[in-house]
């Protein structure tokens, strides 16, 4: 028999244009799940719009979005995040006056929330619930290396660990797919290879797929088991990173950017 | 004739909503937030209309071209004046911080400008003396009074003004350009915060004429003026999609209609109740307004 | 130096534009003859001022720096001494403390035996109920409700209304109220915090407005300007605290075969304010540590990443604007029973004003700060003869200096320490 099990997230020709000018113009591919997807290409691609268009913030002109079974296409933010399927930002967006435990317990908040009365009066339920995020938050604290932190205002953390923060709060809502929007940008050299690193963690010790969006091609080309390079919002290559590394189509348009 | 009556209230009240919402809406698009002072602007600038009338007859002026043109151009210097001032000490400081800071700044300076204009002339209505009594006769049962002719007019006047500033005038298209795009007009070499005090004054001066119009239109001025009237300008600038100038006039104007005829419907009482109700519709159904784009959230 | 004295021969000239036809003429109306009497006087002093804080600017600006910095290592000596205590591992919680307070709180009304000192009293605990209510959506949830009042008057008029035509007692209206008034927030918050936070203020403010032109209008359910009156005061488990109660009841000193004093009253108000007090300071401060207050902050920090973590905060912010509106209700029941009498006029836009000054004041999300400032608000409110003009003035003034100077307020909420259960260094997560 062949694998018929549908992929994990599939794009189906989504289309989205801003004012008249089109950013994403009917990219499709499809992301297996285990895997680590990247999606190269110069600035103005449309990369982050894809991104915004998965996530649920912005909703495609036309196209179908799956994923895990669920059709997600314009569907709002918070929907898409409760069927796992969770982002970090460019621009990290912290809870920045609230500790990194906070932000770690905020991520998840449908723990414990719909009863307010057993909270108020904190129920053994209550309590046991609360503790059980702490745990959780602890736990991804100490992964990470930010459990010295923990009481920390998140603003107050170095550039790098602010981002490696964004990724421990995707955790602990114990997602089944990451979407990471270049979370090498502003990281030094060893950061990055330490990024690198967990990237492939999360997939081998917690099965996460993961989605990558890249600048720097060193991570890419190493971690990634397929890339999706783009174009002026459009697809010019989907293929294993060997094989976009050699293709010509490929080579023109970052050879055009970088002058 | 009740119908063709409420038309024309209903372009007299319009007018008046008109001129005050560019103000509202001008700022929202430049700076994002909620003048709230706005309406005091307006307030103040009723005042000072008055002052100036009664300062002019009691030299003895006569003339009325002479009343109006110098109520207004006072009135217009001082509310400038006014409306440079509240940005540069309650708005410019507080730039770039959480969007609720500057709102709350906004609602106090309203609440100053309100009180402070009531110490200093105490909490009650003052009339203002008829400056052109009389009307049209049109038939019998219907008469078209000389103000109600007169705001139109001088409502399209600074309308057509405000129009060739800022679609013809070098400073009107940097106005434009700083609306759309703050940080890209900045690039460009465009000073923002000389922009911004800009489209503070233009705001305050058409809150102004709309102020000595209604003090001339209704007889009277007084401390609490501006207050509901604000907001119903703001919703005319949300009517009209909140950032788009057309918008805002267009705004003016429906709400302007909707209140004269309800108010004839329903009763006077209710007629402050409809553009809240209006309000509410709107956000619930266009929330970007008739003219107004429908805003994508950066991410 | 110079650069400043620029600037203020500037700011100068432009205050006695401003000044001179504003203030400086008063209009004086003497039967149809309008004059305009000119009070140069006032532009000097105004403009005088005008250029002192020009030109001191500078110095001006230290001294507020310092004295910020002041408050700013007490805020942290307090966080810091927090921080130790609870290292050791004892709660947040500090029973002795709270008890004395409690203690001194409960014998006040005793030792003063004064009616208007209680009634002082029972003034800053609505002021308080207010403030901590409104603090849910401003200081946590970071929206600006300029109409709180209106749910004030929701509470209080459910009570009036059910107490009027339907007899209802204090006890069941009590809950109502906080209801009603909760249902109030629902209702209009519905349309609008689905969209940007600011639109919540302008349409807060005109429903504020609005409910107001309807308390007038609708005579016969509201009792229209002149309100409702003779609303029943509440008992404390049946026993009355009028001279001669109800039929079937028994007044209290009866009860108690005491002499009849009407001070018994104020203390029965008194009390009944504490426990209202210290009920919303308790279900506040429990909120505000679970998961629904946590998303209620995350949300004034960044929707966007709360919506990418699956926080639907549309009704995030609805269950602060509601929960906020709850307490107004409760406020508003207790208000009603308290004056026994509740017109419109008690329920304008300058009540809400008051009450955010004092969140503003405080400092956002602060109990602490929220108290101290409820109690110098209401003093200088009900209970300053001199100020009386220029109250409203200060209140407005306070909103924009606090705001430019420290948006958190005076005293700040710091943030709260959660100690590390330590569990499991190497021990696997359940995920």
């Amino acid at each position: 028999m062949l694998n018929m099990q549908p992929s994990l997230l599939s794009v189906d020709s989504i289309a989205l244009s801003f004012g008249g000018l089109l950013a994403v113009d009917r990219v499709s591919f499809a992301v297996e799940s285990g895997q680590i997807f990247s999606i190269i290409g110069p600035n103005g691609a449309g990369k982050t719009t894809i991104f915004n268009c998965i996530s649920g913030f912005y909703a495609p002109n036309t196209g179908n979005i799956s994923f895990n079974g669920h059709a997600i296409e314009g569907r709002s933010s918070h929907k898409i995040a409760k069927y796992g399927l969770v982002r970090t930002f460019q621009n990290i967006r912290l809870f920045k006056e609230m500790t990194v435990l906070e932000n770690l317990l905020v991520a998840q908040h449908n723990i414990a929330n719909r009863n307010l009365i057993s909270g108020i009066i904190k129920l053994p339920q209550y309590r046991k619930a609360e503790s059980e995020a702490l745990d959780k938050a602890e736990y991804w604290l100490y992964q990470l290396g930010l459990t010295a932190f923990a009481n920390r205002e998140a603003n107050s953390l170095a550039y790098g660990q602010q981002r490696t923060l964004e990724i421990a709060r995707c955790m602990v809502t114990e997602p089944t797919m990451l979407l990471l929007d270049e979370p090498a940008a502003g990281l030094n050299p060893k950061e990055t290879e330490e990024l690198d690193e967990l990237i492939v963690q999360l997939r081998d010790m917690y099965g996460i797929t993961v989605l990558l969006i890249e600048h720097d091609m060193k991570l890419v080309m190493n971690i990634s088991d397929r890339i999706l390079v783009l174009d002026q919002g459009r697809v010019i290559a989907n293929d294993l990173p060997s094989e976009v590394q050699s293709d010509p189509a490929v080579i023109s348009a970052y050879l055009g950017e970088e002058e | 004739m009740q119908l063709l009556e409420q038309i024309l209230n209903g372009i007299t009240l319009g007018s008046i909503y008109a001129l005050i919402a560019i103000g509202y809406t001008m700022v929202y698009g430049v700076i994002g937030m909620i003048n709230f002072a706005h309406g005091e602007v307006y307030m103040v600038g009723a005042f000072v209309g008055l002052i100036v009338m009664t300062i002019l007859s009691s030299i003895g002026a006569s003339l009325v071209p002479v009343y109006l043109i110098a109520m207004l151009l006072i009135a217009i210097l001082v509310s400038s004046v006014l409306g440079w001032s509240i940005e540069r000490v309650a708005y410019r400081p507080l730039r770039g911080k959480h969007r609720l800071i500057p709102l709350i700044s906004a609602i106090g300076m309203s609440f100053f400008l309100q009180n402070f204009m009531q110490l200093s002339q105490g909490p009650r209505p003052f009339a203002v003396k008829q400056l052109i009594p009389g009307s049209f006769t049109v038939s019998e049962s219907f008469s078209i009074s000389y103000m109600q002719i007169l705001i139109p007019v001088v409502t399209l006047v600074f309308m057509v003004l405000f129009t060739y500033f800022i679609s013809k005038t070098k400073l009107g298209v940097a106005c434009r350009a700083t609306e759309q795009d703050r940080r890209m007009a900045n690039l460009l070499g465009i000073n923002t915060d000389t922009i911004i005090s800009v489209i503070f004054v233009i705001g305050a001066s058409l809150a102004a004429v709309a102020g000595v119009l209604v003090s001339l239109y209704y007889g009277t001025v007084r401390d609490t003026m501006g207050f509901i009237i604000g907001i119903k300008a703001f919703t005319a600038a949300v009517l009209g999609g909140i950032g788009s100038i057309p918008g805002a006039m267009l705004g003016g104007f429906v709400l302007g209609f909707t209140e004269s005829f309800a108010s004839a419907y329903i009763g006077g009482d209710y007629k402050d109740i409809v553009s809240f109700v209006l309000l509410l519709l709107i956000l619930l159904v266009l929330p970007s307004g008739l003219l107004g784009k429908a805003e994508i959230e950066k991410v | 130096m110079k650069q400043n004295f620029q600037n203020a021969i500037i700011a100068t000239v432009l205050s006695f534009v401003l000044l001179s036809l504003t203030i400086g003429g008063l209009i004086q109306v003497e039967g149809i003859e309008t004059t305009v009497v000119a009070r140069p006087w006032y532009v000097v002093i105004g403009c005088t001022i005008v250029f002192i804080i020009q030109l001191f600017r500078d110095q001006l600006v230290f001294v507020f720096k310092g004295f910020g910095n002041v408050l700013k290592t007490l805020v942290r000596a307090e966080q810091i001494a927090e921080h130790a205590i609870q290292l050791k591992g004892s709660d947040r919680f500090n029973p002795l403390f709270y008890l004395t307070v409690l203690i001194c709180l409960s014998v006040y009304p005793f030792i003063v035996s004064d009616k208007l000192w209680i009634g002082m009293f029972i003034d800053i605990y609505i002021y308080i109920l207010l403030a901590l209510g409104l603090n849910i959506v401003v200081g946590y949830a970071g929206l600006l409700n300029l109409g709180y009042i209106a749910f004030y008057a929701v509470g209080a008029y459910t009570y009036g209304i059910l107490n009027h035509f339907y007899d209802f007692s204090f006890w069941l209206a009590l809950p109502l109220s906080g209801m009603t008034a909760a249902l109030a927030g629902i209702i209009l918050g519905f349309p609008v915090l689905r969209l940007r936070g600011d639109y919540l203020a302008i349409v807060t403010l005109g429903f504020g407005q609005v409910l107001v032109i309807l308390l007038r209008n609708l005579g016969s359910i509201t009792g229209g300007p002149d309100g409702i009156g003779s609303i029943d005061r509440p008992t404390m488990f049946g026993i009355e605290f009028s001279r001669r109660a109800k039929e079937g009841g028994v007044p209290f000193h009866e009860f108690f075969g005491l002499e009849y004093n009407s001070i018994i009253k104020d203390f029965f108000f008194y009390f009944l304010a504490l426990a209202l007090v210290i009920f919303t300071i308790y279900v506040i401060s429990r909120l505000v540590k679970m998961p629904i207050g946590r998303s209620w902050e995350a949300l004034r920090e960044d929707e966007t990443a709360c919506k990418s973590l699956g926080i639907n905060s549309t009704s995030v912010k609805l269950s602060a604007f509601a929960i906020s509106s709850f307490f107004a209700g409760l406020a508003g029941c207790f208000f009603a029973a308290k004056q026994r009498h509740i017109s419109p006029e008690s329920f304008e836009f300058i009540e809400s004003v008051i009450v955010l000054a004092i969140v503003v004041m405080g400092g956002m999300g602060s109990t602490i700060g929220i108290i101290l400032a409820a109690i110098f608000v209401a003093v200088l409110k009900d209970y300053s003869q001199d100020l009386q003009e220029y109250r409203m003035l200060i209140f407005s003034l306070i909103l924009i200096v606090m705001m430019i100077w420290r948006p958190r307020g005076l005293f700040p909420a710091t943030r709260p320490f959660i100690k590390l259960q330590n569990r499991q260094k190497s021990q696997e997560c359940g995920c």
